[in-house]
């Protein structure tokens, strides 16, 4: 076969027949690399069959599914609330944010107003978080460039906001926390000492690791102009949450259609121009600011009150009082068992998760279990877009442009 | 800008095609015949109304629905006027067809394939519909009611005896 030939069937293989092609007047032969399954403890799992004309990427095509575990079938069977410990395996990163989502899901179905006192508690929970998201996705970013040492420094503090969902659900990863209706427990001593540690050491410590990259000339040089997307196409792909707003769009739920009082608060939310690595790990950064902004005044302001709300129902009541009382006794089986009468109907929520969007749409029957239960998984929709913004761009930039976009696989494959 | 005004608006232009209106959660939502889905949301998009963000589609079934047994339900969402839509479209599982919206939104390709690996629901002109989460070898659609999750472990236990 003659060298033509095989060019041009490998552009076909690419599915490819652009500009691109026509204008750079191939000299070499194409050539496909595949670009992981990697371990799913360094990124996750991802498949990505690139083709490349010398450094330069032509296309790639991404395979996911490799960790789908049928959260959706496996919802249909399940009671509701055996459904939080599924929801904390989609982005593990921010679990709670999941956790607290599915929550107040079920609230809307069922009607129930929580407490300031709780709002607050679970804005502390989410932005905690939150935090500990942005951070893993900002520190890793230094690691993909060259730069270990932010990574180590920021996991300590991402290590002390495990330490207080710890003392909250007695969990560091997957959280299962909070109840429908509440929390388990209210916030220990312990908590209120860590938090107040946290509160007091966090914005230094931050501050170091932002002193290490965000003027950084080798990082900028690494991350400005890799992987950008414009608003316009951002949109188009359906981006949320920091990818969307490092290209240039005001879009945050906390602010578009507020929950658990976030209205309460005043916040900023950042957002970019260009849409590229370089923004993304700003409005990153940025928002982690915000983020303890709000942590500290939801701390500082929390309302006296209960840390559930009294519905009896659906609020699993706590063990002592199963033990000791027919009702808890009562309640409690009723509950385990899914015996609990649930309204019909439809619901459509969603909460500003790590990254971007994350919705649940509820279709309940009266049933035990959900009729149909469907996860809007920012990560999985805006994932598609990384053929795009690749294209043309150095092998090394893929890495940047992947990590940047804090894909994570658990949320992706659900 | 509420689910009034923009029932009125959609009545106005797609009056035939609209089977039934409803806002079971605050969210405006339209039954429609499948093949007012893409003009439909063709119009909504262009229309200075500005519904023009895509948050979702996913797939329903209802093995009871003689002759209209998958749904596909579409989120669509307007950032500048803050206002949300939902759109269902009930199909025949003999003929499952619809078309892509892939042609208004490049996010609705993995969302369609996605639907299509659970429900196997056909998106007319979709560039790449094939499986995306299951295994290419599957040969059916697992989100269908009749492939039921089996328990496992418990023989014991079945639903009658809760009255469910």
């Amino acid at each position: 076969m003659s060298q033509e030939n095989n060019k041009s069937e490998l552009i076909n293989l690419a599915g490819v027949v652009d500009n691109y092609i026509v204008k750079e007047q191939l000299d070499g032969q194409l050539q496909k690399i595949n670009l992981g399954p990697t371990h799913p403890s360094t990124h996750g799992i991802f498949e990505n069959h690139i083709l490349m004309d010398g450094e330069r990427i032509v296309s790639s095509s991404s395979t996911v599914g490799y960790i789908h575990r049928a959260f959706e079938k496996i919802s249909e069977r399940r009671t509701y609330a055996q459904i939080t410990t599924l929801t904390d395996r989609l982005n593990y990163c921010s679990s709670p944010i999941n956790n607290m989502g599915w929550h107040m899901t079920m609230e809307k179905l069922l009607g129930i107003k929580v407490s300031k006192k709780i709002d607050y508690m679970r804005i502390i929970i989410m932005e905690l978080a939150r935090i500990a998201d942005h951070l893993v996705c900002d520190s890793v970013m230094g690691v993909d460039t060259g730069a270990l040492t932010g990574f180590t420094y920021m996991f300590q503090d991402r290590e002390k906001i495990y330490d207080l969902y710890e003392q909250v659900c007695g969990a560091r990863m997957t959280t299962n926390i909070g109840r429908i209706g509440g929390f388990e427990r209210d916030f220990s001593p312990k908590f209120h000492q860590l938090i107040r540690e946290f509160i007091a050491d966090f914005p230094k410590r931050l501050e170091e690791f932002a002193s290490l990259l965000e003027r950084n000339r080798i990082f900028m040089d690494r991350t400005i102009g890799v992987g950008g997307i414009s608003a316009e196409r951002a949109l188009n792909y359906g981006f949320t949450g920091p990818n969307l707003r490092a290209a240039g769009v005001d879009y945050d739920v906390r602010v578009m259609s507020p929950y658990s009082s976030y209205d309460d608060f005043d916040f900023i939310i950042p957002i970019g121009t260009a849409g590229d690595a370089y923004d993304r790990f700003m409005v990153r950064l940025q928002e982690i600011r915000e983020s303890f902004k709000l942590i500290k005044n939801a701390y500082e302001n929390l309302p006296e009150g209960n840390y559930h709300e009294d519905v009896p129902d659906f609020y699993l009541p706590d063990k002592p009082d199963v033990y000791n009382s027919m009702e808890a006794l009562i309640y409690h089986f009723k509950i385990i068992m899914g015996e609990t009468k649930i309204p019909t109907g439809e619901v459509y929520n969603s909460v500003e998760g790590g990254n971007g969007e994350l919705g649940f749409y509820l279709v309940s029957d009266g049933g035990r279990s959900p009729y149909r239960l469907h996860f809007r998984r920012p990560c999985f929709i805006y994932y598609q877009a990384f053929e795009e913004l690749v294209k043309g761009q150095m092998l090394s930039d893929a890495i940047i442009a992947l990590g940047s976009l804090n894909v994570i696989a658990g949320e992706l494959d659900a | 800008m509420d689910n009034q005004f923009v029932l009125q608006l959609l009545t106005d232009e797609f009056g035939d095609s609209i089977l039934r209106a409803y806002e079971p959660d605050g969210i405006l939502t339209l039954e429609i015949k499948d093949e007012a889905v893409l003009p439909l949301v063709e119009f909504v998009k262009k229309h200075t109304i500005k519904i023009d963000f895509l948050t979702d589609i996913c797939g329903i079934h209802y093995p009871d629905h003689k002759g209209a047994e998958l749904g596909v339900i579409y989120h669509l969402h307007s950032f500048i006027n803050n206002f949300r839509l939902r759109l269902k479209t009930y199909l025949s599982i003999d003929k499952p067809d619809v078309d892509s919206l892939t042609s208004l939104y490049s996010g609705a390709n993995w969302m369609e394939r996605e639907t299509f690996d659970f429900y196997g629901i056909n998106f007319k002109g979709h560039p790449n519909l094939k499986r995306i989460l299951n295994m290419e070898e599957m040969e059916y659609h697992p989100m269908l009611k009749q492939y039921q999750l089996e328990d496992a472990t418990r023989t014991d236990k079945d639903d009658a005896m809760f009255g469910r």
